[in-house]
């Protein structure tokens, strides 16, 4: 054996020296998940936008760091007094990255084909308020929506409603061509995806010249990356009990951020004996969101009372509606007819929130004389039978898409909450286009699904960052789904 | 021979068919919409129904299979659902990596445990011996990816030899490639190093109680010349039908070492593959795999008739 590691040693120290990577001007972030291909318009999954968001494409308006709707590739715009009319001016001079240039045609292009028939784009009912779009010249767009619809800048915002170009629209899945500061240069699949500046970009240029998205999805193998160097940041560390040890580093830089990911115990509203708004209530006293933050997420999560994210302007906190109290939980159950509890099943998706949190709230729900049977699934299974098929008791998933309380105004969701009361609010928030109206309806909305109880609200899913010390102008926290490197640097 | 040839062909081929039509119909049952993994929890009925349309996901099951297998005789394997590439075009892009790491580490743990397992019978039962095969129980008990996390910390994390994962891919030269590669390889092979020191040396052992050593010892030979000439060559056998399936393991169990350093290997595109309903890889691959077993049980068969002419003439397995 002794031999055997002289033997290793030798042949190991024969091949330094190392890739040193030149610090300065080039960043490698890591993230978890690769992205199944690099098409924001035609896919759900995070991490398409986590790498081409703000960095390849951009759209009409864009989301900040603060989660502000500020001017994309539409330098200005004017909305009609009924909100109906939105007339967007177009920045001059943008390009594509093929050279081509950016002009009202792309835009309606883009518009047209994610409201298309046969259009496969995630979130195609962002676009659903929109009745029509035509040119005014080369450099201004008017979009004519159905009925007002307040956070529609927002909605142009995200990464499904990026501008494409016709011509190379059909290769956007492997090779994105936008207008962003920086442009696609390859991708190593299953390993890296690399960056390089935009020398023709409208704007700002970036100050890094190359950036790699590396793709490390097992927990300890992140931690390894970033201790020997291989990673300078992780936007969203995989694991949250590692965090200590980055913290005690004085190379590291930790950020504890919000994320839109509002975390919660999915409750089946359509089927008994959670169909009972008194089983439900009964759920909410029996939660102790303290311990399951504590116990699952080591102390990282804020504590929601409703489906709402805590640092929106509008957040009204509901977290004691249903305050812990296991004799009031009893007491309501044996008044729904289940003194003696029931059984029911817990299905659990594979991030460590479900996992861990569901063990916790299986012990917690215990304590009132309800039995649940925890049922691991693989995210393909959750999707196909308690999200498309309503197969399921209780779930326990995290809502990352922001401002997202419109779910609960949906005819066929998978939670199956209908309440007319409910979907009033929502029809008002649409219409209304003043902030501080918004905002009132904002909060009549979280407090109606409190008082409902429809879902137990366990907490906003905090965002682990952890990046070398020397990094600076990170996202710290996420507001769209996005790594915006834009504005990143190395101190000198 | 010939015969032998053509019998192997013929069970490569049922082989591979049984393999095809059991994962196409295990993967059938398995639920999980691919279409609906794609485009996640805001997507709307008609556009999932584009979406399966465009990936072929309407047509009825049998007609899938058919398709599927017509492309596969014909090296036309499908485009992936999810990377939306040709299937073949994959899986080339990730047998540059899993196919060298399962070469080296093969190459690593038959170089070290070769000369350790014949070292050790030849000094059965003296000092060198139990070191050797206490060294080698240690190293079947150790798991390969506790091992590799050890070699990242000393490795990576704390001498800062080699990057902790990744491939700087076969583009970037030869010895980065080789770098990235090396830590995985070494993980791999020592496990894999320790039960093939094991099997030489009872091998080995078995070999020098027969009659021929003793006769090559008495016609003059010396002990070493007796022991690598004539035990080692005989002993051999059971030590290559070790490596075969050795290798086929490699090449397929490689997953964990996979992820522990992030490699872009075949382990980690089945992986991926089955988690993302990505089928049409999923299925292409386990064939694939399927086919590579039997093609190593092959040349293992070979490899038999090489080291024993007695096995040449179509007479009976050892």
């Amino acid at each position: 054996m002794k031999r055997i590691f002289l033997f290793l040693a030798a042949s190991l120290a024969g091949l330094i020296p190392l890739q040193l990577q030149a610090a300065g001007d080039h960043l490698n972030m890591g993230m978890v998940l690769e992205p199944p291909h690099l098409d924001p318009t035609a896919g759900a999954a995070a991490a398409i936008d986590e790498v081409v968001y703000a960095n390849v494409f951009e759209g009409l308006t864009r989301i900040d760091r603060n989660g502000e709707v500020k001017p994309g590739l539409a330098s200005s715009w004017e909305v009609s007094d009924d909100g109906k009319i939105y007339r967007f001016t177009l920045r001059e001079g943008v390009t594509f990255h093929d050279g081509t240039s950016m002009d009202s045609s792309d835009v309606i292009f883009s518009i047209q084909r994610a409201i298309a028939e046969d259009s496969v784009n995630a979130q195609k009912a962002l676009f659903e308020p929109i009745e029509s779009v035509a040119a005014e010249g080369a450099g201004t767009v008017i979009v004519t929506l159905k009925r007002p619809t307040g956070h529609f800048l927002f909605n142009l915002g995200w990464g499904d409603a990026i501008v494409v170009d016709e011509e190379s629209a059909a290769g956007n899945k492997v090779n994105p061509t936008g207008t962003g500061p920086f442009a696609f240069k390859r991708w190593v699949k299953g390993d890296r995806v690399e960056l390089q500046r935009n020398d023709a970009y409208w704007g700002e240029p970036a100050q890094l010249a190359t950036a790699t998205f590396r793709f490390i999805p097992d927990p300890a193998a992140a931690v390894s990356a970033m201790m020997a160097g291989d990673v300078d940041a992780f936007a969203n560390f995989p694991a949250p009990e590692s965090m200590v040890q980055f913290e005690a580093d004085p190379r590291f830089t930790v950020f504890i951020g919000s994320t839109e990911g509002e975390t919660i115990l999915s409750t089946n509203n359509g089927r008994p004996p959670f169909d009972d708004i008194r089983v439900r209530q009964a759920i909410a006293h029996a939660i102790d969101r303290k311990a399951i933050i504590d116990g699952a997420m080591f102390g990282y999560g804020t504590p929601i009372g409703s489906h709402f994210a805590p640092h929106h302007p509008a957040y009204v906190d509901l977290t004691n509606r249903y305050p812990l109290d296991l004799e009031k939980a009893k007491a309501l159950l044996a008044e729904a007819g289940h003194a003696g509890g029931f059984k029911a099943t817990l299905k659990l998706p594979p991030p460590s929130y479900a996992r861990r949190g569901g063990e916790i709230i299986a012990s917690q729900l215990q304590e009132i004389g309800i039995e649940l049977e925890i049922i691991p699934v693989e995210w393909a299974q959750w999707l196909e039978q308690a999200f498309r098929g309503k197969d399921f008791d209780l779930t326990i998933v995290s809502h990352t898409e922001p401002m997202d309380i419109g779910i609960y105004a949906r005819d066929s969701y998978y939670f199956d909450y209908h309440s007319g009361a409910f979907n009033g609010l929502m029809d008002k928030l649409a219409a209304e286009v003043d902030e501080k109206a918004r905002y009132a309806v904002m909060a009549d909305a979280q407090k109606r699904l409190a008082e409902d109880a429809v879902n137990g609200f366990l907490f906003q899913l905090a965002k682990h960052g952890v990046w070398n010390a020397k990094v600076k102008g990170l996202w710290e926290n996420s507001p769209v789904q996005a790594n915006d490197l834009t504005a990143v640097s190395w101190e000198k | 021979m010939t015969l032998f040839l053509v019998k192997r062909l013929i069970m490569l081929a049922a082989t591979l068919l049984v393999a095809a039509v059991v994962v196409f119909f295990v993967l059938e049952i398995l639920p999980g919409d691919p279409a609906l993994v794609m485009l996640g929890v805001s997507a709307q009925a008609d556009t999932l129904a584009a979406l399966r349309a465009e990936m072929g996901l309407d047509l009825p099951a049998w007609q899938r299979f058919t398709n599927w297998i017509g492309g596969v005789v014909t090296g036309e394997l499908g485009r992936s659902y999810t990377y939306d590439v040709p299937v073949s075009e994959l899986i080339g892009e990730r047998v540059v990596v899993s196919l060298p790491l399962a070469v080296m580490a093969l190459t690593l743990s038959t170089v070290i445990a070769i000369p350790l397992g014949v070292i050790a019978a030849s000094r059965h039962n003296r000092t060198t011996d139990i070191a050797l095969t206490g060294a080698a129980q240690i190293g079947i008990a150790i798991s390969n990816f506790w091992f590799a996390i050890l070699l990242i910390l000393l490795f990576s994390v704390t001498l800062r030899w080699v990057p902790a994962g990744g491939f700087a891919g076969w583009d970037a030269g030869f010895w980065p490639a080789i770098q990235s590669l090396l830590l995985p390889a070494i993980a791999l092979a020592l496990p894999q190093a320790a039960i093939l020191t094991r099997v030489t040396r009872s091998s080995v052992l078995e070999v020098l109680q027969e009659d021929f050593v003793r006769t090559a010892r008495a016609k003059g030979l010396s002990r070493r010349a007796a022991l690598w000439r004539h035990a080692v060559r005989n002993a051999l056998i059971p030590v290559i039908t070790i490596l075969g399936l050795q290798f086929s393991f490699l090449l397929a169990g490689t997953i964990i070492i996979e992820n522990v350093f992030y490699l872009p290997g075949l382990g980690r595109l089945l992986f991926q593959a089955i988690a993302q309903r990505d089928l049409i890889v999923v299925k292409d691959l386990v064939v694939l795999l399927a086919g590579t077993v039997v093609v190593v049980n092959f040349v293992v068969d070979l490899g038999y008739a090489v080291l024993d002419p007695r096995l040449r003439s179509g007479g009976g397995h050892v």
